[in-house]
């Protein structure tokens, strides 16, 4: 099964659920009144939690992105190091 | 004992790279050298104008026929087939595949190694995301794409590794060799797609963090282009794995 198929079978799912239950397809009314108030917006809030989730792990992720400074300062003494050992051995750039 | 006798082939694709091919030989060399594995570099020139073939060639003088082997193309073609190209000549069991810009430093093979060694991976990948990893050179922009791109991916495909575009790796040879004939798209999306594939097939990733300095001669692209396609590459691997 490819990834799309996984997304919309647990969508579609996960949907179905939610109209039986807030719309009251199948006119059993299993829950308290109370619950529909929060099922109603139920999909909203989770869309609004899940975006700021992603925000915020992107945010994180790029704040603690490492910079690599010491990498970088010690790449540039190896290749002076490298240019001058392959001078020597007779290397012509 | 089987494990000495283990070979590393490292694949070296280049075009237009005579200011960096003798500097990543070095540095590949004296790696090598210290950790004391059998190895053997195979530089894949795609008819490179600017000379990077004549560099080779010195080298070979001065390193060995043996150690270092020039084995070019005509024109420039695809990163897959420069791997198949190069993989014909290799004589290693381990297969071992990097930019020759500089920004991939050899001083992480051994690491490769004995992460390998370790859990007995099909593939070592050397991640950006994870631990001491991390890149040098990139504005605040550039790390955001980065991170968002990655973020995404993540969610979309689960793959199971956390670099999935970085090209510094370890394969066992029977693997690459699988996985190159499955592996249809080009540029950013092939290393993308090899991860997945690899995750399909059932092959274990094991994971190294690695500090990417970005091109230090030349030119580093991230264009419009380059996330366009990035996109689409990702949108078609989200519909048919």
């Amino acid at each position: 099964m490819t990834k799309l198929l996984q997304w919309l079978l647990t969508l579609a799912l996960l949907g179905a659920t939610w109209a039986t239950l807030t719309l009251n397809l199948l006119g059993l009314s299993p829950l308290p009144p109370a619950w529909y108030q929060v099922l109603w917006p139920l999909p909203t809030y989770l869309l609004v939690t899940f975006g700021c989730y992603s925000l915020g792990v992107v945010g994180y992720r790029l704040a603690s992105f490492n910079d690599c400074e010491e990498a970088a300062r010690e790449l540039q003494a190896q290749i002076r190091e490298a240019r001058d050992d392959l001078a020597r051995r007779g290397m012509k750039f | 004992m089987a494990a000495s006798r283990d070979k590393y082939s490292v694949l070296l694709p280049t075009y237009n790279e005579r200011e960096n091919l003798p500097l990543i030989v070095w540095l590949l060399m004296r790696s090598f050298e210290q950790s004391g594995n059998d190895f053997e570099i195979i530089v894949i020139d795609d008819g490179s104008p600017d000379g990077t073939q004549e560099i080779a060639e010195q080298l070979i003088k001065i390193y060995g026929s043996d150690k270092i082997l020039l084995r070019p193309r005509a024109k420039k073609l695809g990163l897959g087939t420069a791997y198949v190209h190069g993989m014909k000549h290799a004589t290693g069991n381990f297969i071992i595949i990097m930019d020759a810009d500089l920004s991939h430093h050899p001083k992480f093979i051994p690491e490769f190694i004995r992460r390998q060694k370790e859990g007995n991976f099909d593939i070592v990948s050397g991640t950006r995301y994870k631990g001491n990893g991390g890149v040098h050179g990139w504005d605040v922009k550039r790390k955001l794409i980065s991170r968002g791109a990655n973020f995404l991916t993540q969610i979309l495909l689960r793959p199971g590794a956390s670099d999935l575009t970085g090209s510094f790796r370890l394969y066992k040879k029977e693997v690459l060799q699988k996985l190159i004939e499955k592996c249809v798209s080009k540029g950013y999306v092939f290393q993308m797609e090899m991860i997945v594939r690899a995750r399909q097939l059932g092959y274990s990733i094991g994971e190294v963090p690695i500090s990417f300095v970005d091109r230090v001669y030349g030119e580093s692209k991230l264009g419009g282009n380059e996330i366009v396609s990035f996109l689409k590459g990702l949108l078609t691997l989200f519909a048919t794995t």
